[in-house]
């Protein structure tokens, strides 16, 4: 065994031999090598290119959003119509038929039009909601009554569709969903100037609807601004709190592991078993209103807190020991020095971590379903307890709606929520910078 | 899809829900607890400046001023705080079954669900949301009671938590001396309430696991654990009472479990290999420059919300892969399992690749020049040194992925689709645990009925199954990362 | 070097022989006192420089390593011995800020030429690095990696032949023989590191650089792997990196001296021990220094 018995019997040393087999797999070694990085670089490219793909496929279904048709009539607040007896009375014009005023103004707009089908078929080309807008511009001024003016009101959402180029003029009249005769007064209205894509304000005003085109983000952008901000009152301070005891106070002992591992295993468990202890204890079991901010916000709090603990202990930690050894060694007690040298200097640290706390919150909406912030609502929520969904919610509703047009607020809606969300992290990124130190 | 879940919470609610307390009332008795509060601290503040003669004396106090204010304060809000929200957490109840007291006999023998029913009506009554002409007489008469009741409640509430604030506040107050140790006693208050704070979380786990587990031992007297478990037939809807047990069959989960099974595992198809790869190029290969702008591009990932994978699922990739199995003469499904665990992965892509990054340079770099100095190329050196040294804490981060698949929920509620079929042909529909508690438990819900508590029986099973997966996987990981301390 | 190195130069430099090639100027003007040169070289090094970004880790090194020697690197921390020894094999390309300049040749080939390989010069020159580094796996597949990765075995039996034979040589084999399949990271520091030694003579190497393997190690350990590599010189050169003056003395032929990137100093270990003729080698040799 002690000597090169291992190379065949020709007169070639072991170093040799080495050199001449290393030297002989090496083409096949390198062509491994080159196949093992093209994985790499592939797998990477797939990643760069899912993100590229979500993000193309959102937004070009969803920039269009900013933009809505409406369509310019010459309205005329005939008093016959909307205050009969001359009463001026708010209860009563509130009740009128406002959508006859549109109408009148497209029988004005096409006079040539004649038979109830034909006319019925016109009115369509206006939406339902212009009606709402009408309302509130008399109630805001009652002396508009009798006056006329010309208004752009928001056309209906197949003729918003057909603007945006995402219904075809070249498909048979029956699978397009517009007629021929609707399709040559659409004409005639674009070519009028009186028919166009304007700054989709209303988007960003009103609340939920059942007609795409009326349906807006405001309702839900407002559910998600009330939701966080009992998120961010509950979870913040109780998180912080516990960080400080945790990290400054507690002694090892079984209790403290106890609620680490409790720590760490909350936050992985699947956030819509939150929403199953939402559903048992604030609704069933403390009788709180379904569908409330408030509930939501507890449900969330319970979700971020340990996100917000597990980050505000690290930037205790970052606090060096000099400091907290300067406060003592001065005289102050424990409590004067973590509430008057470590938290000051902790607190950049902290509030990144509520804002990246705050910003997958936002995005949650599976523990919401639970405890029925799912409701088709209208109203823009004002408090605590109003029914209310959220913005990730609204996602999900009208995703699931089956109208065309839905899919672009959809777009839209998700959009909103992103720029939310880019907000957030880009104010953690910024804070970060800002705030880093090195001791 | 569902086409009941929108109205059946909608339009018919009157505003601000049913069971609302004036929440004027309360908000009132804060701030008028809060001002009580403020003028406590001045009190307490100016009391000790008092007993030492003013500004000048101070230094004959154990403590500073302001903490004799502060202790005062103290005193005067938490007790009342907690009062009060001790009473706002019961008095619903206790109200409604007073109420349901004092109602005539036969409506007491009601089943729950009827009671229920009655009570419903009893609050629209009160809540303004039907006329009264609607309402039948004893219904009147019991919500004539439960208003008496509830503003007799919130009388009772402000008078107590008022006389709680003023009587402690007053006692702290008048127990004031140069000598009291003020200090000390406002930050055994602080400390204690970093402790309970720090104990949240601990309830929290204990509120999961006896709220899913109490209704879910409710579910199983109706359906037993072994049907549950092992059954083939999933059809919640059909939904059986409890007094018609006989139709077996119906909540048999094994089509969920299956579901569940086949989604997640597509994910982690997509997920590890793109997800490890990645990492390894990422950390083994990439320039540092490279690496600096790559890595959080792909993090973006993990930032998206997961409704936005859902819609992306169900709207686009579903609809793209229904045309191309046209294309190609396969049927797929509109929600198919295909694309809830496709999008499924792309979401976890960034979860592995981090936590598999994390791993890989936490492998000493002397195992690379080891590796290095004997003459084998990179790819050996990974393949065969540092990706089996780092290959505990990978599959500790797999794991945590896969939990973490398993618990999605909205990418395969919007996706996946509603019939628990069993299958394993992912060009299917399939359903999932989670998908099911959305659907069970997203409408109205009677409490007692088993289609409710099944969902809280599937989330206990969801609850046992990521528990034990985290914890193992968290073991791993921390064993792991000791080693290379 | 505040020493007074010119007059000191000159004075050395008349005694060189004749055909050896003249001193190499350093950075500062110092040369390398001794004889650089060997009649029978495995490795050429001609002015060396290492820069590990701004920073010269090594200047202007030139030295001749023999077959069948044993060299020893002594010096004070940090003064480039693990820099210049991991050039030899280019182990400091995985370093990304490292760069190598001069030439070093193996066997008359350039190292550093963009046709020598890497894979085939790290086979041909194999390392043991300071800390015991063995791979989390099995014993036995320690020491098989080389030879697998390269293909030097062509079955099962020949692989197990291989392992054998280098445990043997590297005189571990009589403790491990009955924990083959045990982790390699379970043995002791001595054990791992002499399983790192047989992991590289399995491969057949005709170099080996060694970066202080005794570091760890206690005095027993440290016996037998000096034992190790003399019975290693009947086969190989050996380059050693040691910080202990004893250990140089007992194993090498020759040794060489750095002192801050510089080479100051080589010769054979007798003279350099007990004449040595640079003032800083006498100042770090006699403990004055380092
Ligand atoms: N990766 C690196 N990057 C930057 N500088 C380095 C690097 N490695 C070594 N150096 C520097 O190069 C010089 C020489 O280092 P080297 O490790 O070769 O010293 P050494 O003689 O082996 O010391 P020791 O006896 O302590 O091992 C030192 O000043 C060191 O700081
Ligand atoms: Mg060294």
């Amino acid at each position: 065994m002690s000597e090169p018995t291992l190379t065949p019997a020709t007169a070639e040393t072991p170093a040799q031999r080495t050199r001449r087999l290393v030297e002989k797999s090496l083409r096949r070694r390198y062509r491994a090598e080159r196949r093992f990085r093209v994985y790499g670089i592939v797998a990477v490219a797939l990643g760069l290119g899912f993100v590229a793909f979500l993000f193309s496929s959102i937004i070009s279904t969803g920039w269009t959003v900013f933009q809505q048709s409406y369509l310019k009539l010459e309205i005329d607040y005939a008093p016959d119509v909307l205050d009969p007896d001359g009463s001026r009375d708010p209860e009563v014009i509130g009740s009128a038929d406002f959508s006859a005023l549109i109408k009148a103004a497209l029988r004005k707009q096409f006079p040539d039009v004649e038979g109830r089908s034909d006319l019925r078929t016109l009115y369509k080309l206006a939406s339902e909601g212009g009606q709402f807008d009408l309302r509130q511009r008399v109630l805001d001024d009652p002396r508009r009554v009798g006056s006329q003016e010309s208004l752009w009101v928001l056309a209906d959402d197949r003729v918003d569709l057909l603007m945006k180029g995402e219904i075809e003029r070249g498909l048979p009249e029956d699978v397009r969903g517009i007629s021929d005769q609707e399709l040559a007064w659409i004409d005639r209205l674009v070519a009028d100037g009186r028919l166009e894509k304007r700054f989709n304000r209303s988007f960003f005003t009103r609340g939920d609807s059942r007609e795409p085109e009326q349906a807006g983000v405001w309702g839900a952008v407002s559910g998600s601004i009330l939701t966080l901000f009992v998120t961010l009152l509950l979870a913040f301070p109780i998180g912080v709190a516990a960080a400080i005891y945790l990290e400054e106070f507690a002694p090892q002992n079984r209790f403290t592991d106890l609620i680490e591992v409790n720590i760490n295993n909350l936050a992985a468990v699947p956030s819509i078993v939150f929403g199953l202890l939402g559903l048992a204890v604030f609704i069933q079991l403390f009788g709180l209103p379904r569908s409330a901010p408030l509930v939501g916000g507890l449900v969330l709090t319970l979700m971020t807190l340990p996100t917000i603990i597990i980050a505000s202990r690290a930037a205790l930690k970052g606090v060096p020991p000099s400091i907290r050894e300067a406060a003592l060694g001065m005289g102050a007690s424990q409590v004067q020095m973590i509430a008057h040298h470590v938290l000051p200097l902790a607190m950049p640290g902290m509030l990144t971590g509520a804002i990246i706390g705050m910003a997958r919150a936002l995005g949650e909406s599976a523990p919401l379903l639970m405890i029925g912030m799912v409701a088709f609502i209208v109203d823009i929520p004002h408090g605590l307890t109003d029914p209310a969904t959220v913005l990730p919610v609204q996602v999900y509703l009208w995703a699931d709606s089956p109208e065309r047009a839905f899919l672009e607020r959809t777009s839209g809606a998700i959009l909103v929520l992103l720029g939310f969300l880019l907000i957030m992290n880009a104010t953690a990124v910024v804070l970060r910078q800002k705030f880093e130190r090195r001791w | 899809m569902q086409s009941y879940k929108k109205p059946a919470i909608g339009a018919p609610r009157g505003r601000g829900g049913v069971v609302l307390k004036d929440p004027m009332q309360t908000s009132t008795l804060v701030l008028v607890l809060l001002i009580l509060t403020a003028v406590a601290y001045r009190a307490g503040r100016q009391r000790s400046l008092a007993l030492v003669g003013g500004v000048k004396g101070a230094k004959h106090l154990h403590s500073l001023p302001g903490y004799y204010g502060m202790l005062t304060a103290l005193w005067c809000a938490i007790p009342a705080l907690l009062v009060l929200a001790l009473w706002h957490s019961f008095d619903g109840r206790i109200v409604t079954d007073m109420v349901v007291a004092s109602m005539p006999s036969d409506v007491q023998v009601l089943s729950e669900d009827e009671l229920s029913l009655v009570l419903n009506d009893v609050r629209n009554l009160v809540a303004g949301a039907i006329p009264a002409e609607l309402a039948s007489a004893e219904v009147q008469a019991a919500a004539a009671r439960y208003q008496q009741l509830e503003s007799l409640s919130r009388l009772a509430a402000a008078g107590l938590t008022l006389s709680i604030a003023l009587g402690l506040g007053a006692f702290v107050w008048w127990r004031i001396s140069p000598a009291l140790r003020a200090r000390n006693k406002v930050e055994q208050i602080v400390k204690v309430g970093l402790i309970v704070c720090s104990t949240i979380a601990i309830f929290t786990t204990v509120g999961i696991v006896i709220s899913v587990l109490f209704e879910s031992l409710r579910f199983f007297q109706v359906v037993p654990v072994t049907e549950f478990l092992f059954g083939l037939q999933w059809s919640p809807q059909m939904a059986i009472r409890a007094d018609q047990v006989g139709s077996s069959g119906a909540f048999g989960a094994v089509p969920l479990f299956t579901g569940t099974l086949l989604i997640a595992g597509l994910a982690m198809l997509v997920a590890v290999p793109v997800g490890l790869f990645a990492a390894i190029y990422l950390a083994e290969y990439a320039h540092r420059q490279v690496r600096a702008v790559v890595k959080p591009l792909l993090e973006v990932l993990a930032g998206i919300p997961t409704v936005v994978y859902g819609f992306f699922a169900a709207l686009i990739v579903g609809p793209m892969l229904r045309q191309a199995g046209e294309a190609a003469g396969l049927a797929v499904s509109s929600e198919s399992a295909l694309a809830a665990g496709l999008v499924m992965g792309v979401m976890i892509i960034p979860f592995v690749s981090s936590l598999a990054d994390d791993m890989l340079t936490a492998v000493p770099q002397s195992l690379r020049d080891g590796s290095y100095g004997l003459g084998a190329t990179q790819s050996e050196t990974i393949r065969r040194v540092v990706f089996p040294a780092a290959l505990p804490g990978i599959v500790g981060g797999v794991l945590l992925a896969i939990s973490r698949a398993i618990g999605e929920t909205m990418i395969v509620v919007m996706a996946a689709g509603l019939g628990a079929n069993l299958t394993a042909n992912p060009l299917e529909a399939v359903t999932t645990v989670t998908t099911q508690i959305v659907t069970l438990l997203v409408g109205d819900q009677e409490f007692d009925s088993p289609k409710t508590l099944a969902a809280f029986a599937l989330g206990l099973v969801l609850f046992l199954v990521t528990l034990s997966l985290n914890i193992i996987a968290l073991h791993v990981v921390r064993k792991y990362r000791e080693q290379y301390e | 070097m505040a020493t007074e190195p010119t007059e000191m130069v000159q004075r050395t430099g008349a005694t060189l022989g004749p055909g050896s090639a003249p001193p190499e100027r350093t950075a500062q003007g110092q040369r390398t006192v001794g004889e650089i040169t060997v009649s029978n070289p495995v490795i050429v090094c001609r002015n060396v420089n290492v820069h590990y970004g701004d920073k010269q880790a090594i200047r202007d090194v030139s030295l001749d390593i023999a077959h069948n020697e044993v060299i020893a690197m002594i010096g004070p921390s940090g003064c480039g011995k693990s820099t210049f020894l991991r050039c030899l094999n280019r182990l400091n390309d995985t370093i990304p800020t490292a760069k190598v300049t001069g030439s070093i040749t193996l066997d008359g080939v350039d190292v550093y030429d963009r046709k020598q390989d890497v894979v085939q010069l790290r086979a041909r020159v194999g390392m043991v690095f300071q800390k015991p580094n063995p791979f989390p796996k099995s014993v036995y597949e320690n020491v098989a990696y080389g030879p697998r990765i390269h293909g030097l075995a062509g079955d099962r039996t020949e692989l197990d032949e291989i392992v054998q034979t280098s445990l043997m040589r590297a005189g571990l084999w009589e403790e491990v023989k009955d924990r083959l399949d045990q982790p390699g990271t379970a043995l002791s520091g001595g054990q791992q590191q002499r399983l790192c030694i047989a992991r590289t003579i399995a491969v057949s190497p005709e170099v080996i650089l060694m970066d202080e393997p005794c570091s760890a190690l206690d005095p027993i350990a440290t016996a037998r792997i000096e034992d190790l590599i003399d019975e290693l010189r009947q086969n190989y050169a050996i380059c050693i990196v040691t910080h202990s003056m004893q250990q140089a003395a007992r194993v090498s032929q020759r040794t060489a001296y750095f002192h801050l990137g510089d080479l100051i100093e080589v010769g054979s270990t007798d003279q350099i021990f007990t004449n040595p003729r640079h003032k800083l080698t006498e100042d770090y040799i006699t403990g004055r220094f380092g």
